[in-house]
Protein backbone atom coordinates (compact mmCIF):
# COMPACT_ATOMS: atom_id res chain seq x y z
CA UNK A 1 0.00 0.00 0.00
CA UNK A 2 1.90 2.83 -0.97
CA UNK A 3 2.02 5.81 1.94
CA UNK A 4 -0.73 8.53 1.31
CA UNK A 5 0.60 12.09 0.26
CA UNK A 6 -0.92 14.72 2.24
CA UNK A 7 -2.69 17.35 -0.17
CA UNK A 8 -0.82 19.62 1.60
CA UNK A 9 2.57 18.71 -0.04
CA UNK A 10 1.29 17.87 -3.45
CA UNK A 11 2.06 19.91 -6.28
CA UNK A 12 -0.43 22.06 -8.11
CA UNK A 13 -0.15 19.94 -10.89
CA UNK A 14 -0.98 17.26 -9.40
CA UNK A 15 -3.90 18.21 -7.52
CA UNK A 16 -7.27 16.56 -8.75
CA UNK A 17 -10.09 19.70 -9.89
CA UNK A 18 -12.10 19.02 -7.28
CA UNK A 19 -9.51 19.08 -3.95
CA UNK A 20 -8.60 22.67 -5.87
CA UNK A 21 -10.82 24.62 -3.80
CA UNK A 22 -9.22 23.43 -0.45
CA UNK A 23 -5.92 23.05 -1.55
CA UNK A 24 -5.48 26.73 -1.97
CA UNK A 25 -7.33 27.06 0.99
CA UNK A 26 -4.22 25.29 2.91
CA UNK A 27 -1.48 27.52 1.56
CA UNK A 28 0.61 29.76 3.70
CA UNK A 29 -0.83 33.49 2.98
CA UNK A 30 0.64 35.25 5.54
CA UNK A 31 3.52 38.10 4.43
CA UNK A 32 6.59 35.52 4.79
CA UNK A 33 4.30 32.91 2.64
CA UNK A 34 3.64 35.28 0.47
CA UNK A 35 7.22 36.57 0.34
CA UNK A 36 8.51 33.18 0.19
CA UNK A 37 6.40 32.00 -2.73
CA UNK A 38 7.42 34.96 -4.65
CA UNK A 39 11.22 34.01 -4.07
CA UNK A 40 10.61 30.84 -4.82
CA UNK A 41 8.90 31.56 -8.41
CA UNK A 42 11.71 34.30 -9.09
CA UNK A 43 13.96 31.55 -8.15
CA UNK A 44 12.53 28.96 -10.85
CA UNK A 45 12.50 31.35 -13.47
CA UNK A 46 15.66 32.72 -12.69
CA UNK A 47 17.33 29.42 -12.71
CA UNK A 48 15.72 27.68 -15.44
CA UNK A 49 16.16 30.33 -18.15
CA UNK A 50 18.72 33.12 -16.93
CA UNK A 51 21.27 31.14 -14.82
CA UNK A 52 22.31 29.35 -17.70
CA UNK A 53 25.79 29.08 -19.76
CA UNK A 54 24.11 30.12 -23.17
CA UNK A 55 20.90 32.09 -22.47
CA UNK A 56 18.53 32.54 -25.52
CA UNK A 57 16.58 35.57 -25.85
CA UNK A 58 13.39 33.62 -24.64
CA UNK A 59 14.49 33.99 -21.25
CA UNK A 60 13.96 38.04 -21.03
CA UNK A 61 11.28 38.11 -24.01
CA UNK A 62 8.48 36.21 -21.70
CA UNK A 63 8.84 38.57 -18.95
CA UNK A 64 8.92 41.90 -21.28
CA UNK A 65 5.84 40.15 -22.97
CA UNK A 66 3.68 39.00 -19.39
CA UNK A 67 4.53 43.09 -18.67
CA UNK A 68 2.93 44.15 -22.06
CA UNK A 69 0.12 41.97 -21.16
CA UNK A 70 -0.29 43.52 -17.08
CA UNK A 71 0.20 46.83 -18.72
CA UNK A 72 -2.89 45.88 -21.30
CA UNK A 73 -5.21 44.47 -18.57
CA UNK A 74 -4.30 47.65 -16.05
CA UNK A 75 -5.72 49.83 -18.49
CA UNK A 76 -8.00 48.11 -20.47
CA UNK A 77 -10.84 50.31 -19.11
CA UNK A 78 -8.94 53.33 -20.78
CA UNK A 79 -9.15 51.10 -23.96
CA UNK A 80 -12.47 50.34 -24.09
CA UNK A 81 -13.43 53.41 -25.70
CA UNK A 82 -11.35 53.02 -28.80
CA UNK A 83 -13.73 49.64 -29.80
CA UNK A 84 -15.27 50.01 -33.02
CA UNK A 85 -18.61 48.24 -32.31
CA UNK A 86 -20.81 48.63 -29.52
CA UNK A 87 -21.79 45.11 -29.56
CA UNK A 88 -20.22 41.63 -29.90
CA UNK B 1 32.77 10.73 9.53
CA UNK B 2 33.91 8.38 12.54
CA UNK B 3 32.87 11.18 14.89
CA UNK B 4 29.34 10.15 13.44
CA UNK B 5 29.97 6.55 14.41
CA UNK B 6 31.16 8.03 18.23
CA UNK B 7 28.32 9.91 18.33
CA UNK B 8 25.58 7.41 17.11
CA UNK B 9 26.87 4.61 20.11
CA UNK B 10 27.16 7.19 22.64
CA UNK B 11 23.39 7.49 23.47
CA UNK B 12 23.61 3.24 23.83
CA UNK B 13 26.69 4.00 25.80
CA UNK B 14 24.84 6.53 28.10
CA UNK B 15 22.14 4.65 29.21
CA UNK B 16 24.39 1.98 30.68
CA UNK B 17 25.65 4.84 32.93
CA UNK B 18 23.41 6.05 36.37
CA UNK B 19 21.08 8.58 35.40
CA UNK B 20 22.66 11.65 36.81
CA UNK B 21 26.16 11.11 34.97
CA UNK B 22 23.91 10.58 31.42
CA UNK B 23 22.27 13.72 32.16
CA UNK B 24 25.26 15.74 32.39
CA UNK B 25 26.67 14.00 29.82
CA UNK B 26 23.43 14.15 27.59
CA UNK B 27 23.24 17.30 25.89
CA UNK B 28 27.03 16.95 24.03
CA UNK B 29 26.11 13.54 22.66
CA UNK B 30 22.79 14.78 21.12
CA UNK B 31 23.47 13.92 17.00
CA UNK B 32 23.54 17.85 15.79
CA UNK B 33 23.88 17.23 11.52
CA UNK B 34 21.63 14.15 10.83
CA UNK B 35 21.72 15.40 6.83
CA UNK B 36 24.49 14.84 4.38
CA UNK B 37 26.11 18.49 3.73
CA UNK B 38 27.95 19.00 1.25
CA UNK B 39 28.30 23.00 0.21
CA UNK B 40 30.90 21.79 -2.70
CA UNK B 41 31.65 21.22 -5.59
CA UNK B 42 28.94 23.48 -6.77
CA UNK B 43 27.39 21.79 -9.75
CA UNK B 44 27.66 23.41 -13.16
CA UNK B 45 25.68 25.80 -14.91
CA UNK B 46 23.23 24.21 -17.11
CA UNK B 47 24.20 24.54 -20.90
CA UNK B 48 20.68 25.62 -22.11
CA UNK B 49 18.31 27.23 -20.38
CA UNK B 50 14.44 26.03 -20.77
CA UNK B 51 13.43 25.91 -24.15
CA UNK B 52 10.84 28.48 -25.39
CA UNK B 53 9.48 28.35 -28.83
CA UNK B 54 8.92 31.81 -30.71
CA UNK B 55 10.78 33.40 -28.19
CA UNK B 56 7.41 33.67 -25.90
CA UNK B 57 5.76 30.53 -25.21
CA UNK B 58 7.66 27.48 -23.15
CA UNK B 59 7.91 24.73 -24.53
CA UNK B 60 6.17 22.75 -21.86
CA UNK B 61 2.78 23.92 -22.71
CA UNK B 62 3.38 22.43 -26.18
CA UNK B 63 4.57 18.89 -24.49
CA UNK B 64 1.30 19.42 -22.26
CA UNK B 65 -1.07 19.52 -24.94
CA UNK B 66 0.62 16.82 -27.14
CA UNK B 67 -1.11 13.66 -25.92
CA UNK B 68 -4.56 15.14 -26.41
CA UNK B 69 -4.47 17.58 -29.25
CA UNK B 70 -1.31 16.45 -31.32
CA UNK B 71 1.05 19.00 -32.87
CA UNK B 72 -1.44 21.40 -34.03
CA UNK B 73 -3.07 21.48 -30.64
CA UNK B 74 -1.38 24.67 -29.52
CA UNK B 75 -1.58 26.67 -32.87
CA UNK B 76 -5.05 25.99 -32.99
CA UNK B 77 -5.95 27.17 -29.52
CA UNK B 78 -3.75 30.54 -29.81
CA UNK B 79 -5.80 30.87 -32.90
CA UNK B 80 -9.16 30.57 -32.04
CA UNK B 81 -7.85 32.68 -28.59
CA UNK B 82 -6.91 35.51 -30.95
CA UNK B 83 -9.96 35.39 -32.95
CA UNK B 84 -12.17 35.13 -29.88
CA UNK B 85 -9.88 38.26 -28.28
CA UNK B 86 -10.53 40.57 -31.63
CA UNK B 87 -14.44 39.40 -32.06
CA UNK B 88 -15.46 40.19 -28.61
CA UNK B 89 -12.89 43.23 -28.65
CA UNK B 90 -11.18 42.04 -25.94
CA UNK B 91 -7.92 43.19 -27.79
CA UNK B 92 -9.28 46.67 -29.51
CA UNK B 93 -7.24 47.68 -32.74
CA UNK B 94 -6.52 51.21 -32.19
CA UNK B 95 -3.38 53.39 -32.84
CA UNK B 96 -1.44 51.39 -30.49
CA UNK B 97 -1.87 47.99 -32.93
CA UNK B 98 -0.03 49.80 -35.42
CA UNK B 99 2.95 51.15 -33.36
CA UNK B 100 2.84 47.46 -31.72
CA UNK B 101 3.06 45.67 -35.15
CA UNK B 102 6.32 48.26 -36.20
CA UNK B 103 8.22 47.60 -32.97
CA UNK B 104 7.54 43.73 -33.22
CA UNK B 105 8.88 44.56 -36.92
CA UNK B 106 11.62 46.11 -36.40
CA UNK B 107 12.60 44.05 -32.84
CA UNK B 108 11.72 40.84 -35.06
CA UNK B 109 14.23 41.91 -38.02
CA UNK B 110 17.14 43.24 -35.67
CA UNK B 111 16.80 40.06 -33.44
CA UNK B 112 17.17 37.48 -36.71
CA UNK B 113 20.08 39.26 -38.19
CA UNK B 114 22.40 40.29 -35.28
CA UNK B 115 21.35 37.91 -32.70
CA UNK B 116 24.49 35.33 -33.90
CA UNK B 117 26.80 37.93 -33.41
CA UNK B 118 25.53 39.48 -29.94
CA UNK B 119 25.50 35.76 -28.69
CA UNK B 120 28.93 35.13 -29.74
CA UNK B 121 30.32 38.04 -28.19
CA UNK B 122 28.63 37.34 -24.90
CA UNK B 123 29.66 33.76 -24.74
CA UNK B 124 33.13 35.36 -25.63
CA UNK B 125 32.85 37.37 -22.22
CA UNK B 126 31.66 34.35 -20.66
CA UNK B 127 34.66 32.54 -21.58
CA UNK B 128 36.91 34.98 -20.15
CA UNK B 129 35.30 35.00 -17.05
CA UNK B 130 34.96 31.16 -16.65
CA UNK B 131 38.90 31.35 -17.87
CA UNK B 132 40.21 33.86 -15.46
CA UNK B 133 38.57 31.83 -12.59
CA UNK B 134 39.66 28.97 -13.93
CA UNK B 135 43.46 30.43 -14.16
CA UNK B 136 42.88 31.61 -10.40
CA UNK B 137 42.20 27.88 -9.20
CA UNK B 138 44.57 26.46 -11.20
CA UNK B 139 47.13 29.15 -9.55
CA UNK B 140 45.89 27.60 -6.66
CA UNK B 141 46.16 23.94 -7.00
CA UNK B 142 49.55 24.87 -8.28
CA UNK B 143 50.86 27.04 -4.66
CA UNK B 144 49.28 23.99 -2.99
CA UNK B 145 51.08 21.19 -4.26
CA UNK B 146 54.22 23.50 -4.54
CA UNK B 147 53.87 23.79 -0.78
CA UNK B 148 53.19 19.81 -0.60
CA UNK B 149 56.65 19.52 -2.42
CA UNK B 150 58.34 21.95 0.19
CA UNK B 151 56.92 20.14 3.54
CA UNK B 152 58.11 16.95 1.78
CA UNK B 153 61.48 18.26 1.11
CA UNK B 154 61.31 19.91 4.29
CA UNK B 155 60.45 16.35 6.09
CA UNK B 156 63.35 14.90 4.31
CA UNK B 157 65.61 17.15 5.37
CA UNK B 158 64.62 17.00 9.08
CA UNK B 159 65.77 13.56 8.89
CA UNK B 160 69.20 14.58 8.29
CA UNK B 161 69.10 16.64 10.97
CA UNK B 162 70.94 13.52 13.33
CA UNK B 163 74.40 14.19 10.76
CA UNK B 164 73.90 17.98 11.20
CA UNK B 165 74.00 17.43 15.08
CA UNK B 166 76.68 14.45 15.07
CA UNK B 167 78.76 17.22 13.02
CA UNK B 168 78.11 19.91 15.50
CA UNK B 169 78.40 17.86 18.82
CA UNK B 170 82.08 17.39 17.48
CA UNK B 171 83.11 20.87 16.61
CA UNK B 172 81.89 21.45 20.25
CA UNK B 173 84.01 18.61 21.70
CA UNK B 174 86.79 19.74 19.35
CA UNK B 175 86.72 23.34 20.87
CA UNK B 176 86.95 22.28 24.22
CA UNK B 177 89.56 20.01 23.45
CA UNK B 178 91.37 23.20 21.94
CA UNK B 179 90.29 25.27 25.20
CA UNK B 180 91.41 22.41 27.29
CA UNK B 181 94.88 21.87 25.84
CA UNK B 182 95.38 25.58 25.78
CA UNK B 183 94.86 25.76 29.26
CA UNK B 184 96.68 22.69 30.16
CA UNK B 185 99.64 24.79 28.32
CA UNK B 186 99.16 28.06 30.15
CA UNK B 187 99.22 26.26 33.94
CA UNK B 188 102.44 24.46 32.14
CA UNK B 189 104.02 27.62 31.18
CA UNK B 190 103.06 29.49 34.57
CA UNK B 191 105.03 26.76 36.85
CA UNK B 192 107.83 26.49 34.49
CA UNK B 193 108.31 30.42 35.03
CA UNK B 194 107.84 29.71 38.77
CA UNK B 195 110.36 26.86 38.81
CA UNK B 196 112.87 28.97 36.63
CA UNK B 197 112.28 31.86 38.76
CA UNK B 198 113.16 29.72 41.82
CA UNK B 199 116.16 28.34 40.29
CA UNK B 200 117.72 31.51 38.82
CA UNK B 201 116.70 32.99 42.99
CA UNK B 202 119.12 30.28 43.76
CA UNK B 203 121.82 30.65 41.04
CA UNK B 204 121.70 34.18 41.90
CA UNK B 205 121.94 33.58 45.67
CA UNK B 206 124.79 31.41 45.36
CA UNK B 207 126.87 33.94 42.81
CA UNK B 208 126.46 36.33 45.14
CA UNK B 209 127.72 34.38 47.73
CA UNK B 210 130.80 33.31 46.13
CA UNK B 211 131.38 37.00 44.78
CA UNK B 212 131.14 38.10 48.55
CA UNK B 213 133.14 34.92 49.69
CA UNK B 214 136.10 35.81 47.10
CA UNK B 215 135.71 39.67 47.82
CA UNK B 216 136.04 39.06 51.90
CA UNK B 217 138.85 36.34 50.72
CA UNK B 218 140.55 39.00 48.74
CA UNK B 219 139.79 41.53 51.16
CA UNK B 220 141.82 39.34 53.91
CA UNK B 221 144.81 38.43 52.01
CA UNK B 222 144.97 42.22 50.94
CA UNK B 223 144.97 43.18 54.81
CA UNK B 224 147.22 40.36 55.56
CA UNK B 225 149.66 41.34 52.97
CA UNK B 226 152.28 43.55 55.48
CA UNK B 227 153.83 46.09 53.67
CA UNK B 228 157.40 44.25 54.67
CA UNK B 229 155.98 41.52 52.23
CA UNK B 230 154.95 43.94 49.65
CA UNK B 231 158.24 44.97 49.89
CA UNK B 232 159.53 41.37 49.05
CA UNK B 233 157.23 40.95 46.52
CA UNK B 234 158.18 43.61 44.78
CA UNK B 235 161.55 43.36 44.31
CA UNK B 236 161.58 39.57 43.89
CA UNK B 237 159.10 40.77 40.91
CA UNK B 238 161.79 43.27 39.41
CA UNK B 239 164.60 40.33 39.64
CA UNK B 240 162.02 37.89 37.54
CA UNK B 241 161.59 41.20 35.07
CA UNK B 242 165.24 41.81 34.43
CA UNK B 243 165.61 37.73 34.18
CA UNK B 244 162.86 37.75 31.66
CA UNK B 245 164.54 40.74 29.68
CA UNK B 246 167.88 39.22 29.60
CA UNK B 247 166.51 36.16 27.98
CA UNK B 248 164.30 38.59 26.17
CA UNK B 249 167.52 40.22 24.96
CA UNK B 250 169.35 36.97 24.49
CA UNK B 251 166.07 35.48 22.30
CA UNK B 252 166.56 38.53 20.03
Amino acid sequence: LPAAVLLKDTKLMDVKLGQLGSWLAMRDYSPSGILGAMRRGYDRYYNKYINVRKGGLGGISMVLAGYVVLSYAWSYSHVKHDRWRKYH
Amino acid sequence: MLSRLVLRAAPAALRALPPPVAVGVLHTTRPLHTTQQSLAPVPPLPEKGGEVRHGLIPEEFFQFLYPKTGVTGPYMLGTGLLLYLLSKEIYVVNHETAAAACILTVIVYGVKKFGPDVAAFADKLNEEKVATALAVKNEAIQTLQTAIEDEKKEQWRVEGHSYLFDAKRNNVAMLLEANYRERLMMVYSEVKKRLDYQVAMQSLKRQKEQDHMIQWVEKNVVQSITPQQQKESIAKCILDLKALSKSAHAAV
